[in-house]
């Protein structure tokens, strides 16, 4: 269209510049030929045009034609090409289009402009792609830091717990959590978690002002331009332990050309449990002044009496009593290192340095090892494969392999398997068995005090010695009903590492969410939680299982799972998962529906103590339940037995569900989890039933904010206003 | 007239050798065998200087040291120091209350001798 009629307005500007010029010629023509010529003349020449005039104006009309005519290609050639080639360049600078520029049939000048556009748009496409690249590789960088340095700190045998200013947690290693673990005061329950975990707050654990104090000294330092500025404390926790601290800044980054060295953003925190180490240098101090100190007396006496014996001119009498005295004293000398070693014999013996390891997989290394060195075949039976060993392996296996060997040399056995268990809470059971002929006491203690050689290879070590660097025994049995015989190993089991073996069968994800950098930039909003965004706020996703549905009639909670959202993340390593003794019967109606029978009950803490050891674990975020009334109705009745109030924000599933989808039929959790195409595992156990909450939560985040929902307050006035909130539950 | 001495030590088997010594170098020699002893004997016999073992009962050889250095009376009596507190902190303490000299046991007779002597013809002086 518009092309259009801006080729008619060029064939009308042709026409009327033929006019016009056709005008100016006749005009003058007339004028100028008219101004030579006589009366008589004009009039014989008007009477000789006169009668033509027609074919003048014809000749006239032939030459607007024809300019009108000539307009078309000048049009196509100068004038369009130029208008259409803007357009294009304009798309080209707005938008994201990728188009080659060509005005055909256009002039050689257009044609180069139409080039040059090409050319810059090529530039800068190649510009947005090196950016994008750049962005890309900078952001890979990052992350592989970000993993490297989790994978490093989560390997540290040190405890380290990184805050920023706040004190709230971004990062810990499994040191750290074994470490808070015992530092609970709830250990069965919560397991640490209530103490350390991301966004969680250090103060918890430690006094604020002695985290400022540190801080302060810190900076101090920092000011006076030490280039490694630390702080270190000690401090008693509230289970009694003794906890010391060492504090290393983390500095923000500089600002470019910036004189000031770049502000603190937080600090990290490498913690040591030294009671017992404290206990045992109190100890040493003790006995080494008991020593010292009570020896000097003695000695003091008896150096004396001994001087005065020199003395020529002493009477009988007198030379018998200084006798006495010296006797005296050398025999209370005597009793006292008496004393002082049977003390120490236990404390003070030096420890040798054990590994912990996994029972199965010293079994495994044992059964590689003899197979290659003495060619038996090896078998295990009645493996317990959850034992966690305190041991010095390397020792252990050899000493494992150098007894198959005399077994396979000396009484021809041709095969031995290996067999494992608890024999009680401190030790294990490490069986090497064989059938056939029994052996007598003699050659088995020969075997134990013999030089361990095997394959070639000789130690130092006897089996003995190999027992007692385990603080373990070492015998020979035999089984005569399976006519069997075995040497029975004790060591001692680990107990941190069975404890962090159960907190690993918990995670389902393979990299446990240490660390959350993102909450370095997170600081305490002075808002009220209303005002807070619901993706930067910390949640306790929680669901229970309860005896039946009535909590006023009786009806009391058995089990209490939990999780943590923090930051959009679900930190599955941080959950709460405890059974409850309800102090009632269990309804066996109930039990198809949680799946929990009297007997895993029995011995389980009552709710006085899970309630509040749950109740730190969710202080300082907020709690999201799947029909969070219920649950909240069982919690508030607890409130007077155990003195604990839960009176942070609650969120719902169920409502807010119903505030983004609500013609769906059914917000029931499976139903939800299905729309989200969520899948679920454990369902029906609380922890479970939890973790789906959690899921579902994290999914109805973003389609509230499409509905303009963002923060906590409007989510909670948009769920009081769905149907569903106003059934009364 | 015979210089007096006072030796304060709780246990016999010290007790019988330090009289011994003090006596044949021609010394008059009393004995207390607690803290409050001492200084009982301390302000009746007025000795030149006492031998002072700090773990006593009934008062530290400490505290012997403080009340006699507070008492006109006795304040210049020569304060030897005999323990087997052995630590600087002790050895400063020691002298810290008033003590003129410390020894820590186990002591060579012949050194306690050769120290009482001086001691006591500095306090002569």
């Amino acid at each position: 269209m518009r092309r259009d009629r801006r080729l008619l307005q060029t064939m009308a500007a042709a026409a009327a510049a033929a006019l016009a010029l056709l005008a100016l010629w006749a005009g003058g023509a007339v004028g100028l030929v008219g101004a030579t010529l006589s009366e008589e003349e004009r009039r014989v020449l008007a009477d000789l045009l006169g009668p033509r005039l027609p074919l003048l104006v014809m000749v006239a009309l032939a030459a607007i034609g024809a300019a009108v005519a000539a307009a078309q290609p000048l049009y196509r050639r100068w004038i369009a090409p130029p208008g259409r080639l803007l357009e294009q360049a304009r798309v080209l600078a707005s938008t994201d289009t990728l188009r080659e520029l060509r005005p055909d049939g256009a002039s050689r000048d257009v044609m180069g402009l139409a080039q040059l556009i090409n050319d810059l748009v090529g530039q800068r496409e190649q510009f947005k792609r090196d950016i994008a690249e750049q962005v890309a590789q900078a952001s890979r960088n990052i992350e592989q830091e970000r993993n490297r340095l989790a994978a490093l700190m989560s390997e540290l045998t040190q405890s380290v717990v990184v805050c920023n200013l706040d004190g709230r947690i971004l990062l810990y290693n499994n040191r750290a959590r074994l470490q808070f673990r015992a530092l609970s005061d709830a250990p069965t329950l919560a397991g640490g978690s209530e103490l350390i975990g991301l966004g969680r707050s250090i103060y918890a654990v430690f006094d604020r002002r002695l985290v400022a104090h540190a801080l302060d000294s810190v900076q101090q330092r920092l000011q006076r331009g030490v280039a490694n500025p630390s702080a270190q404390f000690v401090t008693t926790t509230r289970s009694g332990q003794l906890l010391r601290a060492q504090m290393a800044p983390v500095r923000g980054v500089a600002e470019e050309g910036a004189d000031a060295p770049p502000p603190i953003s937080g600090f990290v925190l490498m913690l040591d449990n030294i009671t017992r180490e404290f206990e045992q240098e109190s100890a040493r101090e003790r006995l080494l002044h008991g020593l010292t100190e009570g020896s000097r007396g003695s000695l003091a006496n008896l150096r004396s009496a001994l001087e005065m014996l020199d003395d020529e001119g002493l009477g009988p009498e007198l030379r018998e009593r200084f006798i006495g005295v010296a006797r005296d004293e050398a025999q209370a000398m005597s009793r006292r290192i008496d004393e002082v070693a049977a003390q120490t014999s236990e404390g003070l013996a030096t420890r040798w340095p054990l590994e912990e390891m996994l029972g199965a997989d010293l079994v495994q290394a044992a059964q590689r090892r003899i197979e290659a060195l003495t060619g038996l075949r090896t078998g295990q039976h009645e493996l317990d494969e959850s034992l966690w060993l305190k041991l010095d392996s390397f020792a252990l296996l050899q000493a494992l392999a150098y007894l198959a060997q005399r077994l396979r040399d000396e009484i021809d056995v041709r095969s031995v398997h290996l067999r494992l268990s608890a024999a009680d809470a401190q030790r294990a059971r490490l069986d090497l068995v064989w059938s056939g002929r029994p052996m007598s006491t003699e050659t088995v203690i020969n075997w134990e005090r013999d030089p361990i050689s095997a394959g070639g290879e000789t130690s130092s070590l006897t089996v003995r010695d190999v027992v007692q660097r385990h603080s373990g025994e070492f015998w020979f049995e035999t089984d005569r009903t399976r006519h069997q015989a075995f040497f029975r190993f004790l060591l001692p089991l680990a107990q941190a590492a069975r404890e962090d073996a159960d907190a690993a069968f918990l995670r389902s994800d393979s990299r446990p969410e240490y660390y959350d950098f993102d909450l370095f930039a997170r600081s305490e909003s002075s808002h009220a939680l209303d005002d807070r965004r619901l993706v930067e706020l910390a949640y306790t996703v929680f669901d229970t299982e309860t005896t039946g549905l009535d909590p006023a009639g009786g009806d009391e909670i058995i089990q209490i799972g939990a999780t943590r959202l923090v930051n959009g993340k679900l930190l599955r390593s941080e959950s709460f998962d405890q059974l409850i003794d309800p102090r009632r019967t269990i309804p066996a109606a109930s039990i198809p529906i949680h799946g929990i029978t009297p007997d895993m009950v029995e011995g389980k803490p009552n709710i006085d103590e899970v309630l509040p050891a749950f109740f730190r674990y969710a202080q300082d975020t907020v709690l999201v339940a799947h029909n969070a009334a219920f649950d909240m109705r069982f919690l508030q009745l607890k409130e007077a037995a155990t003195g604990v109030r839960f009176e942070q924000p609650v969120l719902d599933t169920l409502l807010l569900s119903a505030v983004v989808h609500p013609n769906q039929e059914s917000h029931r959790l499976e139903a939800i989890a299905e729309r989200f195409d969520i899948t679920v595992i454990g369902r029906h156990t609380a922890l479970g039933d939890a973790m789906v909450t959690a899921e579902v939560f994290q999914k109805l985040i973003p389609l509230l904010a499409e509905k303009g929902i963002h923060t906590l307050g409007q989510a909670r006035e948009a769920a009081q206003q769905t149907y569903y909130a106003r059934i009364k539950y | 007239m015979t210089t007096r001495i006072l030796i304060a030590d709780d246990e016999p088997n010290i007790l019988i050798s330090l009289q011994y010594l003090m006596k044949r170098e021609g010394y008059e020699v009393h004995v207390a065998r607690d803290g409050q002893e001492a200084l009982d004997m301390l302000r009746a016999v007025q000795p030149a200087l006492v031998l002072l073992d700090v773990m006593m009962p009934k008062k530290t050889g400490f505290e012997v040291c403080q009340e006699l250095r507070a008492d006109e009376a006795i304040r210049a009596t020569r304060v030897l120091m005999l323990t087997a507190k052995g630590r600087d902190t002790d050895v400063a303490k020691g002298l810290g209350v008033g003590a003129d000299a410390y020894m820590t046991k186990p002591f060579s007779t012949k050194d306690l001798v050769q120290k009482v002597r001086e001691m006591l013809v500095a306090g002569a002086a």
